[in-house]
């Protein structure tokens, strides 16, 4: 447990001249005392009480009343429509997200995406008020998008919308053909638009819904008589830009011609060359209406994209995939799969990598087999990392899954059923990291897997956190690197067993006492 | 041409690329600071145009992002759906002590996530199921506030009615916050309707709500700090300062604030208000109803504190006019030695910025003190009397924006080229991809403090390393120079 290393017994006196900042300065002895005086003002609780309340907090007692909730969400681990629907959008090429509504939301996505990639994320709102709410969005959608249009000068604009212009019932298609008519903004100028409300699904149904919106909106009359021999590929809302450009090498290996949908690697990876570009998405508009003549469609995310993968199967009768490359079963039964599908054998550099994955696996395999493991994210997600973990020898326990739904849970149950490693685990839909909270204080694991609002039950459960999710604010770059494929496992596995050597070395790093097992070599 | 002529045909530009209706409407928005003037010559606190892109956000984010947020032993409702309270969980990094879950619940979200059959049948009763579960789980928490997300205004949901039942039924407060995100035209509103909320909801029963220190005793030295949300621990050097020169601070409001503190404002002798924008109503509210006087005092950097412990001094008697001097005088040296250390590091750099609240004014003394420039600056939420304060800042010559759009910050950027940029997270790395050096100026960029003496050494520090960090110049290839 990291609480047995007492870190704060030897605070250093400052070095004369040296700058303090809240990392240190605060802990000095006069801050200290100024905290101390200030509580007789607070109407603070006495100590103990707090400390009798926190240690109720992690009892069975509290656990069953915290699971009886049944209006309250604490600390869910879900965002809403609209933060998928830019997220998908912003891979087309020149495409400018639009965000029909109330103005302060595209602020919080903007915010929020570039949080996580530390990289400028562009998007536009209609900036409607009261008067809208009475009379409609109309009149703001108009100038909006001919503002945003004359300004950034966009190839097209993916209209999405708030919960506000929702409410009050806006007519998206309506008012783009009214915009269109009057002439804000030219005839041909493609803008697709998708209801988006909060209060239905979360992020991954805002990525389905804008998809579906673009993929109709550029391929119509586009059907051809033959196919043009590419496929299509989606990886839904995966947080990780190395995963695009790590299955955009793969299939270049295997020489199989392609489309992504959508490619927004660039997006939030851009290069810095000194100039600002604004528009970074990689799929042109042109290929985008060439996927209706597609051979097939490659779905990596089952349950963000259903909607889409019917409009794809239904509407435009092209074969849709459901594959999930991550780990090394997963990647084995995709390449197999792509190979047989595509007339194409799997490349020799690939049954390479597949060997060093398998190899690293069986390197460090001692140091995860039987570990408990808590994870939690969003289904697809979720389901790769369980996967994962079961063909390592490793234990998930608690899986948390907050915009959970019942397919997937009946196909999670499956895979953990049918594995020796899956019988601890409890898979808890619709749940949020609250309960994950009692569960890790009643059950505890060894190790929790989660994006970086998890440090917060690291901190309070001592579980040690290995970031693997979205977001990821507090760990730099790590949507850089895959975990799609046989490298991704590689990548995977080396944050998950370093997470786990590291929490060793915390655990034993006290002087005399725990350094007996402080090994140089492990 | 002169500066300012220079500087007015640059926004005359920025302006053309503009559709006419939008031009006219961003053209009252966009100006040049001349010498002498009242204000900055700019409209303010008006509709953004739809499909710019503003950075701003909406009500809300100030009233539960800005405002009640901070308070930390109570619960903030996002009532509505998932997103706001998901996007604005710690956010804003209001620092403060206490252990959270349990007593304090800073960096946590509490939301009623919303569903349709919520948005059809109306959330009421939900919210007040959820207030009996909070109550369940946490009940050492001292008061619930609820702040509407844009559907609960469009529903017609009755959620006082819901506060004042809760109310009743626990003894604690329950604040409903109409801060629906279509209220209004910035944070602004949410500011003020979170304001009103304390005056409507809260300060009526602070004798009821209130408990006193043990041996509480009135006394005149009592000040509030108001205005200050702890932004990587700044409320506390401010408090420092104030408790040093010889005053007791009863309450902050709210940065690492309680409700407590709150309910102890009243008893002050004067409000100190740091961040004028989003507090000022209740502190006139507070010298209207219980006669207490505000003051608004600014700890960015050496020059601005030491005029600040002297103005606020000149309010009390001669015992803190000369705790005030005695302050000032501890620190010179410490100050005189971080100027000799980074001002020959930052002289003559110029900077841009654009803020919300008072940082697009108060900061501009801070790097003065470095003898760095500021040559453009601009609200992303001021009205009337934030510009009417500038003018005292600004030089001749400074562009003045107000809710700048993406277009035109990176218009006047590419222009005016500065050495750096001060301004928020949406707009950092637009400005980094430009090889332009960046500070955000609303979070510290995960550093701070900034206010106080100790706050300035880090400013210095964090301005000079934004600035004269290799890595920018190695953007450039080689091979292409």
């Amino acid at each position: 447990m990291t609480d047995t290393v007492d870190n704060t017994q030897n605070i250093p006196a400052p070095e004369p001249g040296k700058i303090q900042d809240h990392f240190d300065l605060f802990q000095n002895d006069e801050y200290q005392d100024l905290f101390a005086y200030k509580r007789q003002f607070e109407g603070a609780h006495s100590s103990n009480k707090v400390a009798e309340v926190a240690e109720w907090t992690k009892s069975w007692d509290y656990r069953e009343k915290n699971f009886a909730r049944e209006a309250l969400t604490v600390n869910p681990a879900k965002a809403c429509q609209p933060l998928g629907s830019l997220f998908v959008a912003s891979g087309f090429e020149g495409t400018l997200p639009y965000s029909h509504g109330s103005q302060g939301c595209v602020a919080y996505f903007r915010t929020h995406l570039t949080r996580n990639y530390k990289e400028p994320f562009q998007a536009v709102s209609s900036s409607m008020t009261e008067d809208a709410a009475v009379f409609g969005g109309l009149n703001n959608m108009k100038q909006g998008l001919e503002n945003a249009y004359t300004l950034y000068k966009p190839k097209m604009i993916a209209l999405c919308t708030t919960c506000m212009a929702e409410v009050i019932g806006d007519d998206l298609g309506g008012f783009v053909a009214t915009a269109k008519n009057e002439g804000h903004i030219p005839q041909e100028l493609p803008v697709p638009w998708a209801h988006t409300p909060s209060f239905v699904g979360s992020h991954i149904t805002g990525y389905d819904n804008m998809l579906k919106a673009i993929l109709k909106t550029l391929t119509k009359d586009k059907k051809a008589e033959t196919t043009n021999g590419k496929f299509n590929f989606n990886l839904g809302f995966d947080p990780y830009v190395g995963n695009i450009r790590e299955l955009k090498r793969i299939l270049g290996l295997f020489g199989i011609d392609y489309t992504i949908l959508s490619d927004n690697s660039d997006t939030f990876d851009s290069p810095n060359t000194g100039e600002f570009k604004m528009y970074n998405g990689l799929t042109t508009l042109e290929e985008t209406a060439d996927s209706i003549n597609a051979e097939g469609t490659f779905f990596f995310q089952t349950y963000t994209t259903p909607k889409t993968q019917e409009l794809i199967a239904k509407d435009w009768e092209q074969k849709t995939y459901n594959f999930r490359p991550f780990g090394i079963k997963g990647t084995d039964e995709f390449l197999m799969n792509l190979s047989a599908i595509t007339g194409k054998p799997i490349p020799q550099e690939l049954q390479q990598e597949r060997g060093r994955a398998v190899d690293a696996l069986t390197d460090s395999q001692a140091w995860i087999h039987g570990k408990r493991i808590a994870l939690y994210g969003d289904p697809d997600h979720v389901f790769n990392l369980t996967q994962f973990l079961l063909e390592t020898g490793a234990e998930p326990v608690h899986i948390v899954v907050t915009n959970s739904n019942e397919e997937f849970e009946a196909e999670i149950r499956e895979l953990l059923t049918n594995s020796p490693y899956g019988q601890e685990a409890t898979v808890w839909g619709k749940k949020d990291l609250w309960h994950l909270r009692s569960l890790l204080f009643t059950e505890p694991v060894d190790l929790l897997i989660g994006n970086s609002y998890g440090k917060y039950l690291w901190r309070d459960t001592h579980t040690p956190l290995v970031r693997i999710g979205y977001p990821i604010f507090d760990r730099h770059h790590m949507h850089r690197y895959p975990t799609l494929g046989y490298q991704g496992a590689i990548n995977l596995f080396n944050w998950i067993i370093n997470t786990i050597l590291d929490e060793l070395d915390r655990q034993t790093i006290v002087p005399a006492k725990t350094d007996i097992s402080f090994d140089l070599i492990r | 041409m002169t500066t300012v002529e220079d500087r007015k045909a640059l926004v005359q530009e920025v302006l053309d690329a503009y559709p006419e209706k939008a031009q006219k409407r961003r053209s009252k928005h966009l100006n040049v600071a001349e010498e002498g003037a009242s204000d900055c010559g700019v409209k303010s606190n008006k509709k953004s145009v739809p499909g710019v892109m503003t950075t701003r956000g909406c009500a809300y984010a100030g009233a539960k992002g800005v405002v009640w947020g901070p308070v930390k032993d109570m619960i903030h409702i996002s009532h509505g759906p998932v997103g706001c309270g998901y996007y604005s969980w710690s956010g804003r990094r209001n620092y403060y002590i206490g252990t959270t879950g349990v007593d304090t619940f800073g960096t946590m979200q509490f939301t009623s996530d919303f569903q349709e059959r919520d948005i059809v049948f109306g959330g009421d009763k939900k919210l007040a199921k959820l207030i009996d579960e909070l109550e369940i789980l946490f009940p050492l928490s001292k008061g619930t506030t609820i702040e509407s997300e844009c559907p609960v205004g469009l529903i017609g949901d009755d959620i006082e009615a819901v506060a004042r039942t809760k109310n009743k039924e626990y003894g604690k407060p329950v604040v409903p916050v109409r801060c629906e995100g279509f209220r209004g035209v910035s944070q602004s509103l949410g500011h003020h309707i979170a304001n009103d909320t304390v005056r409507d909801w809260v300060l009526p029963k602070a004798d009821e709500y209130r408990e006193l220190p043990d041996g509480f005793e009135p006394s005149p030295y009592d000040v509030n700090i108001i205005g200050d949300y702890n932004i990587g621990g700044d409320a506390w050097p401010s408090r420092k300062l104030l408790e040093d020169m010889g005053l007791r601070v009863i309450a902050q409001f709210s940065g690492d604030g309680t409700f407590n503190e709150v309910v102890m404002t009243p008893l002050a002798k004067l409000n100190l208000i740091h961040c004028y924008r989003s507090m000022n109503y209740i502190c006139r509210f507070m010298e209207e109803k219980y006669g207490i006087g505000w003051l608004e005092y600014n700890f960015f950097g050496p020059t601005q504190i030491a005029k600040s412990l002297r103005k606020i001094a000149a309010q009390f008697d001669e015992t803190i006019q000369a705790g005030a001097e005695q302050v000032i005088a501890e620190n010179q040296a410490r100050m005189d030695e971080i100027i000799a250390k980074y001002r020959p590091r930052l002289e003559g750099k110029t900077v841009m910025m654009m803020v919300g609240g008072l940082r697009p004014r108060h900061v501009i003394p801070a790097f003065e003190d470095l003898g760095m420039k500021v040559i453009g600056t601009g609200y992303e939420f001021g009205h009337g009397d934030d510009y009417k304060r500038t003018a005292d800042y600004v030089k001749e010559g400074t562009v003045i924006y107000d809710d700048v759009s993406g277009y035109e910050f990176e218009e006047f950027a590419k222009q005016l080229n500065p050495d750096l940029i001060a301004a928020g997270i949406k707009e950092k790395y637009v400005f980094q991809k430009m090889a332009l050096p960046f500070r955000q100026m609303h979070s510290w960029d995960y550093s701070g403090p900034y206010h106080g003496y100790e706050g300035f050494e880090v400013f210095a520090r964090d301005m000079d390393l934004a600035i004269n960090n290799p890595t920018w110049g190695l953007i450039n290839a080689p091979w292409n120079e």
